[in-house]
């Protein structure tokens, strides 16, 4: 930093002292530099440990049969000549099931979200905001394999009995139990997420809107709301992918029952499900069985990759518009 | 809204709209509010059971019979105590009944009859009254789960069962204290042995192992980013990274964690290095997210203070702008750690979902978690097991209540308003 002059010995001292200095910097520097790269080796790691496996059960079941296979019955064969040794891999009861249960959570998030954030944003009181907020937020903080427990002995059994008692027939493990829990934890998520972007709409817009006389509700509807739609987007994308990559619960609550069914009383399985099925307990690494975890595991990496760049570029570039 | 010069025929509606909106608003918030104390609320009424348990005293023959006083610790105790409940109720008589009787204390039995002995040798020779742990049935009657109006074949004890209690009860030989044992043992197949203490170091060693990585990668990994990173697309990569790394399932991370660190660099399988490794590179977003805004709420005028001292930019950035920036860089650790302590998917991935119960003292040995021990006594087949997983859960919440609370605290003793 500061010019130095050779003229006197101790000024020599000096410039091999801020020489020693310049070299630490640079060592400081490098490992700052290594530590702030760990994150984009951790995304490489990602990708390329899940291609490689991918590539791998690939190799073995053709691509096409795994992306528009209607069947799902992994298995690994005990004899060489048993009838369908390989067992089946078609991945569409997986994927439609994981839509299913994350479709049922977004038609829970979305309203109860929504309107909490636009009534705490909008509506409430300092005082009743600052105690509600962090009440909500509560909810973003238990642990999911709370929720699993909770979907699993009490909401299923008790949909269950409902059910019965209007001569329905509902699944132990149905999809509406761990749709209905999976949509009560991205509550949160959803209502926090609109809140900020309801709140950076200008008020000069809503004091135009009620200056004309619109009632505070008519100016949220027509006012506010369409002018947040793309940030309010961008949160419901990224709580669809948040939804989609839940696990604990759908494993807990939702059962391995791979059904191609659009019934939410039926038992259905996801994608996360199945990949817990299939790499918990089982030791063997070769086989289609635990390698096709992978390959599910890479649909659902590239889905909710695709669901996140999306969203948080349409936040982004929200927020540039009113800054 | 159109008709402007008469509006009060419509008035009266949109008034009406004005209100109903706010209820559909107040409404959200009691609904999601309602789910969550109906949430923590069942979990709180059924765990709470599971802290205390249930003791029965029995009189048992220590006489030379039974023990050898020269040689006590070769003494058959679990047949001494079955003599003991066979004394205790002559009735039982059928294979049958017998086997109920032995039922009704823990399959520990033995075992609670030798450290008994161990301390109290001068019991040798004698009789004495032992306390037993009882069963997980037996303790289901005493606590009042029964219901006993249900018809017999309906309920888990027979009448008869019920009848033995309660004549013990009625002689004052069933007492119920707080189960310690709950939090020093480790798992076990019979619920009223099975404790937690095996899960909790397993998480505490993982946390461990998480916060020695997490932490310091993720606060140069932030000093970099926010004070000397220039804007190019190099640092745009890096922070597009980290968002999207934010927003990547948790189960991606343990599939990595299976492939890569399990299978190519050949670490040990269900350990808590794994583990912590796996989590730390899950909540590394998290912190320096965290630690990126707290270094940028730090004013300018400090650096700029310090660089017109002569201070190099990396002095200035790690004597005066990283220190003031620390508490917040605490708080975003905090809130990392307890994500990290409530994740459960990737450390399936990686078999941290074996059967432990030895307490785990390095973290190469094999391990679970806490909420992994949820995760599996919540499919355990025991009736039993149901309160012990919800007392598990309130132990976790109380934990992740803590942490919380402590990066509350600790933003608010330490919050600089520059």
């Amino acid at each position: 930093m500061a010019t130095v002059d050779t003229n006197t010995p101790h000024d020599a001292l000096d410039l091999v002292n801020s020489q020693r200095k310049k070299g630490v910097e640079f060592v400081v520097m490098a490992i700052l530099i290594l530590c702030s790269l760990v994150a984009v080796l951790v995304t490489v790691g990602i990708v390329l440990s899940l291609i490689f496996e991918a590539y791998r059960f690939f190799e073995r079941i053709p691509m096409t049969e795994f992306l528009f296979g209607t069947q799902w019955s992994p298995q690994t064969a005990l004899r060489a000549d048993q009838v369908a040794a390989e067992g089946a891999f078609g991945a569409v009861p997986l994927i439609t099931g994981t839509l299913l249960i994350s479709f049922i959570a977004m038609c829970v998030a979305t309203p109860l979200g929504l309107m909490s954030a636009i009534y705490l944003s909008e509506y409430a009181s300092k005082r009743f905001r600052d105690f509600v907020k962090p009440a909500l937020e509560i909810l973003a903080g238990i642990p999911t394999v709370v929720y699993g427990f909770f979907a699993a002995l009490t909401v299923a059994p008790l949909l269950r009995s409902g059910g019965e008692s209007v001569g329905l027939n509902v699944s132990s493990e149905s999809a509406l139990a761990a749709g209905l829990i999976m949509g009560m934890m991205i509550i949160p998520l959803i209502s926090s997420l609109s809140d900020d972007v309801i709140n950076s709409v200008p008020q000069a817009m809503r004091d135009a809107s009620l200056g004309l006389g619109a009632t505070h509700s008519e100016t949220i509807r027509k006012v506010v709301l369409p002018s947040a739609i793309p940030g309010v987007a961008g949160a419901l994308l990224l709580a669809a992918s948040r939804a989609i990559g839940e696990t604990m619960i759908v494993v807990m609550a939702a059962g391995l029952a791979a059904n191609l069914t659009a019934n939410p009383l039926e038992a259905v399985t996801t994608i996360t499900a199945q990949i817990v099925a299939l790499l918990t307990g089982d030791q063997e690494f070769d086989s289609a069985k635990t390698l096709s975890a992978f390959a599910l595991g890479l649909l659902l990496f590239v889905v909710t990759l695709c669901l996140n760049i999306i969203a948080l570029r349409i936040v982004r570039k929200y927020q540039e518009q009113y800054d | 809204m159109t008709d402007l010069i008469s509006p009060s025929s419509q008035l009266k509606g949109r008034k009406s709209a004005e209100t109903r909106f706010q209820w559909y608003g107040r409404g959200a918030i009691f609904v999601s509010l309602l789910f969550l104390v109906v949430m923590v609320g069942s979990i709180l009424t059924k765990g709470v059971g599971a802290f205390g348990t249930t003791n029965v005293a029995i009189e048992v023959d220590l006489g030379p019979d039974a023990i050898d006083p020269a040689n006590p610790a070769d003494a058959r105790f679990e047949k001494i105590v079955k003599d003991a409940l066979k004394t205790q109720f002559p009735e039982a008589k059928k294979r049958k009944d017998r086997r109920m009787i032995y039922g009704l204390l823990s399959n520990d039995m033995g075992f609670e009859l030798e450290r008994f002995v161990e301390a109290n040798p001068e019991a040798i020779g004698g009789t004495a009254t032992v306390w037993f742990r009882a069963s997980d049935d037996f303790d289901a009657v005493a606590k009042g789960a029964v219901d006993r109006s249900l018809p017999e074949d309906e309920r888990r004890m027979s009448d008869k069962e019920i009848a033995w209690i309660d004549q013990l009860t009625e002689q004052g030989a069933v007492e119920r204290t707080f189960n310690w044992s709950f939090f020093t043992n480790g798992d076990s197949r019979e619920p009223e042995l099975a404790g937690i203490l095996s899960a909790l170091m397993g998480s505490a060693l993982t946390l461990l192992v998480c916060f020695c990585i997490s932490f310091p990668v993720a606060i140069l990994a932030a000093i970099y980013l926010e004070e000397f990173a220039p804007k190019n697309r190099f640092s745009d990569l890096i922070e597009v990274n980290i968002n999207n790394l934010a927003a990547v399932p948790s189960i991606v991370f343990g599939l990595l964690g299976l492939s890569m660190f399990l299978n190519t660099f050949g670490m040990p399988r269900s350990s808590p290095l794994v583990g912590g490794l796996v989590l730390s590179l899950m909540t590394l977003p998290t912190i320096i997210i965290a630690a990126r805004a707290s270094l940028r709420a730090v004013p300018p005028s400090i650096r700029e203070a310090a660089l017109g001292m002569g201070a190099s930019p990396v002095q200035a950035t790690f004597h005066h702008v990283a220190p003031l920036a620390l508490p917040g860089i605490l708080t975003g650790t905090i809130v990392g750690m307890a994500q990290a302590l409530g994740e459960t998917a990737p450390l399936l991935m990686i078999g941290m979902v074996a059967f432990i119960v030895d307490v785990p003292d390095s973290i190469l040995e094999p391990a679970t978690a806490l909420p992994v021990q949820i995760f599996l006594w919540a499919d355990a087949p025991e009736r039993a097991f149901v309160e012990k997983t919800s007392a598990a859960i309130i132990v976790l919440l109380l934990f992740l209540v803590t942490m919380n609370i402590i990066a509350i605290l600790l933003r608010r003793k330490f919050e600089k308003r520059f």
